[in-house]
């Protein structure tokens, strides 16, 4: 099995990336060596034997259905956002 | 001794007669709020434009707080993070809709860690509150800010909070008040800025068990806008207070009593078992082996979650917002890495890993497998017994001081009690039953889902002892 446990360099790097937050070297540092200790912990679960099914919920939820009807909102949806343009947010170049 | 006379209950009598002047009462209310957060720094803002209501329901004319990461139409909500600094939403939390409809008035929205990641509420960029008995200690976590106003506010008042892991039973503990953290599902979640969808409740702190079974009353209930509400009945759960609890059994956990509680705190919760047999409920020992892994699991998943419902945040629709420069990635990259916090970030990189091919399988689904196990020995407790009783913290408020100097998995390890019951979605209640070095303990009551009029009963006789 791999060793999940350990976090280095290039994973901390490829988290990031994944995550969407620009660290410091260090701030990886801390971060690497802090994830490190709470994984180390963590691993205590392999000692359960889980032969059941996942709760996904505390319990059995069943799907709630509703038509599919579009309905106005009572609030403007742009009053938060300081860039708008023509009644869109305006963001960055995505490509 | 006779349980405390609830002063809401007297003030809602009041308002009702048409005894209280209560424009008066609200200007007197802000002030005072004011003043306490000079001394104390519950809030995060205080509405000044609350009045008194027109609508004369059973929270008329009176004064409710409310977590900042609960929605509030025209008031600042900020969950605790830099990242919704000036965030004013355009609607209402459905618990908000609640309260307003019954004539209760929004006082102001208090403090909490960031986004709820915390034990000890100084994980935030605004104010850190001050624990009332020892101004260098904290008032616990994440609803800090609850717990500290309940305590000091000179006037009727009651709280709403939320709990993922423990956020009202140690800020409840830790300040010497009430808190109640419904069953999952309970109360809607709509207008909830969210950390852990699978285990995040709205829930109440109160001067006293009335207050918070008063409270929870009003705000419970189906709720078409949130899929994950409960249609099951909502009593008046305030008539369960004083009730006979002569035939409930009560079970002590004995996992819930290990070496890393303080003995003199559980020393004092065996003594609250004694005198619920004294007054002829019967008490007997449980075994809960799977609470000893509790908290890797709950980390697992509430990080997991975390991690998925923090990608939102980008900068542009809300909140934190700065000049167009770079791409997407960079923008989006930028804003976040410079609004989140410290423990934040740390529950992103760790939710992010934890959700990654081959860990996710290894240990994720594992950890909510463990979650089944956890229920079903829940489950097994109740089939045996009415109530669990346990303490509800395993140490007295901590100094700021020392809060500083533990590390992540430390500060995690203080949740051992409250974890289980709360990833189970198990209704708890707690109730403070005295003070070591003249600091508030408290006693955690559990029950099975939906249950909650038997923790109110029980807690009602508690704080009578």
């Amino acid at each position: 099995m791999p060793d999940y446990w350990k976090i280095d360099k290039a994973l901390i790097d490829r988290i990031c990336l994944i995550a969407k937050l620009t660290l410091t070297d260090k701030e990886k540092e801390l971060y690497m060596k802090q994830l490190s200790d709470v994984l180390g912990v963590f691993k205590q679960l392999d000692e359960v034997k889980a032969d059941v099914a996942p709760s996904f919920q505390p319990y059995r939820l069943e799907n709630v259905w509703r038509d599919d009807v579009v309905k106005d909102t009572d609030w403007d949806s742009l009053s938060n956002s300081k860039k708008t343009e023509n009644g869109y947010f305006k963001g960055p170049k995505i490509v | 001794m006779p349980a405390p006379i609830s002063s809401v209950k007297q003030h809602l009598e009041r308002a009702k007669a048409g005894e209280a002047n209560l424009a008066t009462f609200i200007k007197e209310a802000l002030e005072k709020s004011d003043s306490i957060q000079k001394k104390y720094g519950p809030f995060v803002t205080i509405n000044r434009s609350a009045k008194p209501s027109t609508k004369k329901g059973a929270l008329f004319g009176l004064p409710i707080s409310v977590k900042d990461c609960i929605c509030t139409k025209g008031l600042q909500s900020t969950a605790g993070s830099k990242i919704l600094e000036g965030y004013i939403p355009p609607f209402n939390a459905t618990c908000i809709e609640k309260v307003e409809a019954a004539g209760g008035i929004i006082l102001g929205k208090t403090t909490q860690d960031e986004f709820g990641f915390g034990t000890f509420n100084v994980n935030t960029k605004y104010s850190i509150p001050k624990n009332p008995f020892d101004t260098e200690r904290s008032c616990g976590g994440s609803s800090g800010g609850a717990g500290c106003l309940t305590a000091v506010a000179d006037f009727p008042h009651v709280a709403i909070a939320e709990s993922t892991g423990g956020s009202i039973t140690a800020p409840a503990a830790f300040t010497g008040t009430v808190g109640l953290t419904p069953t999952y599902g309970r109360i809607s979640r709509y207008g909830l800025i969210d950390y852990s969808n699978s285990m995040d409740k709205i829930g109440v702190i109160g001067r006293c068990v009335y207050d918070t079974a008063l409270l929870l009353s009003v705000i419970s209930g189906h709720d078409p806008l949130d899929s994950t509400s409960s249609s099951q009945p909502v009593p008046d759960f305030t008539s369960f207070i004083g009730k006979d609890v002569s035939k409930l059994r009560i079970g002590l956990p004995k996992e819930y009593f290990s070496e890393g509680v303080d003995k003199r705190i559980s020393k004092a919760v065996h003594d609250t078992a004694d005198r619920l047999e004294a007054l002829g409920a019967s008490v007997g020992e449980v075994s809960m082996p799977m609470t000893n892994y509790a908290l890797p699991s709950y980390y697992l998943i509430a990080m997991s979650e975390a991690s998925t419902n923090l990608a939102k945040y980008c900068g542009l629709r809300y909140g934190a917002q700065e000049d167009i420069e770079g791409n997407f990635e960079e923008y989006f990259s930028k804003i976040r890495s410079e609004s989140f916090g410290e423990e934040a970030k740390r529950r992103i990189l760790l939710g992010t890993y934890s959700r990654m091919a081959g860990f996710r399988d290894a240990y994720y689904l594992k950890a909510l497998r463990i979650r089944t196990k956890i229920i079903e020995e829940f489950k097994a407790a109740f089939g045996k017994f009415d109530a669990l009783l346990s303490p509800s913290m395993p140490i007295l408020p901590p100094k700021f001081s020392e809060i500083a100097k533990l590390t992540p998995i430390q500060v995690y390890g203080i949740d051992m009690l409250t974890i289980a019951p709360n990833m189970s979605g198990m209704p708890t209640l707690t109730v403070p039953i005295g003070r070591i070095e003249k600091l508030p303990i408290g006693v955690q009551l559990i029950a099975d889902q939906f249950k909650e009029g038997a923790l109110v009963s029980l807690g009602s006789a508690i704080e009578g002892f």
